[in-house]
C-alpha cells in the first residue's frame, strides 16, 4: 500500500501535506479508504470554523460504514474539496491527490511536529 | 475490527479468499471476506451476471426420527406439515416472550428426516433451544462444522452452473431442492433458494469437497463473468429486496407479526408462544417493520432514531445503507403502526440533522 514520504500522518488514518503560511491539505490514507470500501458521501460542513485538535470536522460515508474525520491540530478549516460532492469515489481512486478533503490553517505550526512520520504510520498500519 | 482474524474460525475456503485478495473481517466468530474488489462492483456483478458467496458460517442441523415433524412443528412458526421431500420452507423459531430465537430454512429430505439451516451467530442458541423441546426422541446432529455452503446467485447463475450437473437447474421451482451429483461429487444438496432475490442456487457441500467444487464453479462460469462476492454486497443485495437480517431487523424482542413475517406464522397448529402471538394478531400490532427510502441526502444506519414530522420518536433504524442500484439511502426500521403505510413521510436522525424519508412498499427494486 502506498504511503508517500512527503506527508505527515495521524493514528486516525489521515494524511497532512504541509504547505506555505502554516496551511495544510488533509485527506484520508490509502489504508483508510481500503478499510471503508466504496465512499459514497463526504459531509463536511465546517468550512470557516476554528476547531480544536481532534474535533470532528466532517464525516465520510461508505456503502457499509460511516467514519468521522478528526482535525489533526487546532486550526481553521479554510476550504473543502467541492469535487467530492458529486464524485466521492475520488477518495478511493486518488486518496492523496484529487480525493483530498480540506485545507486548514494551523493555529500553532509547532503542532505539526507531533504528527506521525511515514515510518511511524506504516508501523501503526502493519501492527 | 479489533479482533485479530487469526483468533477466528475459518471456512474450508479461507485460503482461496486470501489468495483472491479478499478483505477478511470478523463475522459471527468467523473470518469472512467482506469484499474482494468493491462493494458496489460486486453488488452489480450479482445483479447483472452471477456471483459466488461463501456462506459456510451458516449452521446446519439434521433431525431424524419419527417425531421429527412434531418437534419442528412445536419449535417453528410456519406449518411444516406442508413440506414434502424436495421442498424447502422459510420459518421462524419464536421464543416464549413474543420475540424470535432465529429465522431459518427447513428442508424435508425424506419422511422423518429434515435439514435445518440457521444463522451463524445463533448456532449454539438454536441447538440448545430445539434440544430443550426435543421430548420426541428425535436424533439431532449438528453438521455445521463439517458443512460448507455456497450461494451462487444472479440472473446467469443457473446457466453458468448447468454443465456441472444433470439436474435441470432452470426447471427447479423456487424453494425446492434436489440431492444429486454436482461437479462430480455425489449427494450435494442443490437448492433453488437465496438471499438476493436474483435467482440462482445454494449448495451444501461436505468440507473436504468445498475447494474442488469452488474451483469447478469458477471454471464453468468463466464465460458468464462469474466472480467471488463478499458479505458487503450480500447485505446491500438483501436490503434492496427488504429481506430481514437476524440481529438487525428481527431478534429476541421483535415479534414475527411486527416484522411482517405473518406469512410464516401459521395458527393452524400449536407452537411455542402461539397463543400469545395469536392474541397479538387479533388485537393488532403496535409497531411494524417498514422499508423507507431517503428523500433528503443521507444514509440511514442501524440504530439511528426514526421520528415523525413533529420530531417525536417513533422507532429505530434496524438496517440501513446506500443502495448501490438506486444511489440513495435506504433502510428498514420499526415505526408506530399509524406511520407504517407506504407514502408516509418520516424523519431519520442522522447525526445532528433530521432528514426526510418516505415509507415504501417492498422491494426497493
Amino acid at each position: 500500500m502506498n504511503f508517500p514520504d512527503n506527508l505527515k500522518y495521524t493514528k486516525e488514518h489521515e494524511w497532512i501535506r504541509l504547505e506555505e503560511d502554516n496551511t495544510a491539505v488533509i485527506g484520508i490514507t490509502a489504508h483508510a479508504q481500503s478499510e471503508l470500501g466504496d465512499v459514497v458521501y463526504v459531509e463536511i460542513e465546517t468550512e470557516g470554523e476554528e476547531l480544536e485538535k481532534d474535533a470532528v470536522f466532517g464525516t465520510v460515508e461508505a456503502v457499509k460504514t460511516v467514519a468521522d474525520l478528526y482535525l489533526p491540530a487546532e486550526g481553521t478549516v479554510l476550504e473543502v474539496n467541492e469535487k467530492l460532492a458529486d464524485t466521492p469515489e475520488l477518495v478511493n481512486q486518488d486518496p492523496y491527490g484529487e480525493g483530498w478533503m480540506i485545507k486548514m490553517k494551523f493555529a500553532n505550526i509547532a503542532d505539526a511536529e507531533e504528527l506521525l512520520s511515514v515510518t511511524d504510520y506504516k508501523a501503526l498500519v502493519e501492527a | 475490527m479489533d479482533l485479530k482474524t487469526t483468533d477466528l474460525k475459518q471456512t474450508a475456503l479461507n485460503d482461496i479468499h486470501v489468495a483472491l485478495g479478499g478483505k477478511m473481517v470478523e463475522f459471527a466468530g468467523y473470518s469472512m471476506p467482506v469484499r474482494y474488489t468493491s462493494d458496489k462492483e460486486e453488488h452489480f456483478a450479482v445483479r447483472e451476471n452471477v456471483g459466488v458467496f461463501d456462506v459456510s458460517h451458516m449452521g446446519e442441523f439434521l433431525l431424524k426420527g419419527e417425531g421429527a415433524l412434531d418437534l419442528i412443528q412445536k419449535v417453528s412458526s410456519n406449518d411444516a406439515s406442508k413440506l414434502y421431500p424436495g421442498r424447502v420452507q422459510y420459518s421462524c423459531l419464536p421464543n416464549e416472550q413474543g420475540g424470535i430465537i432465529d429465522d431459518l430454512v427447513i428442508y424435508m429430505i425424506a419422511e422423518n428426516e429434515y435439514y435445518l439451516v440457521v444463522n451463524a451467530s445463533n448456532v449454539q442458541k438454536d441447538w440448545d433451544w430445539i434440544s430443550k423441546y426435543n421430548t420426541y426422541g428425535v436424533e439431532m446432529t449438528n453438521l455445521s462444522d463439517q458443512t460448507s455452503m455456497l450461494a451462487v446467485q444472479g440472473p446467469k447463475a443457473t446457466q453458468a452452473l448447468q454443465s456441472l450437473t444433470d439436474v435441470k437447474l432452470d426447471d427447479m421451482k423456487f424453494y425446492t431442492f434436489e440431492k444429486a451429483t454436482f461437479a462430480g461429487v455425489p449427494d450435494i444438496i442443490i437448492s433453488a433458494t437465496g438471499y438476493t432475490g436474483l435467482g440462482g442456487v445454494e449448495l451444501y457441500i461436505p468440507n473436504e469437497h468445498a475447494e474442488t467444487i469452488w474451483n469447478k464453479i469458477f471454471e464453468a462460469g468463466k464465460d458468464y463473468h462469474i466472480q467471488a462476492i463478499g458479505l458487503g454486497a450480500r447485505d446491500t443485495l438483501r436490503l434492496e429486496k427488504g429481506y430481514c437480517l437476524y440481529g438487525n431487523d428481527i431478534d429476541d424482542t421483535t415479534s414475527p407479526l411486527e416484522a411482517g413475517l405473518g406469512w410464516v406464522t401459521k395458527f393452524t397448529k400449536d407452537f411455542v408462544n402461539s397463543e400469545a402471538l395469536k392474541k397479538q394478531k387479533e388485537e393488532g400490532v403496535k409497531r411494524k417493520l417498514v422499508a423507507f427510502k431517503m428523500v433528503d441526502k443521507g444514509i440511514p444506519r442501524h440504530g439511528y432514531e426514526l421520528l415523525n414530522t413533529d420530531g417525536k420518536n417513533i422507532g429505530r433504524v434496524t438496517s440501513g445503507s446506500m443502495s448501490p442500484s438506486l444511489n440513495i439511502g435506504i433502510g428498514l426500521g420499526y415505526v408506530t403502526k399509524e406511520l407504517s403505510k407506504p407514502g408516509n413521510e418520516i424523519m431519520v436522525q442522522v447525526r445532528n440533522k433530521q432528514l426526510k424519508a418516505e415509507v415504501i412498499k417492498l422491494p426497493f427494486i
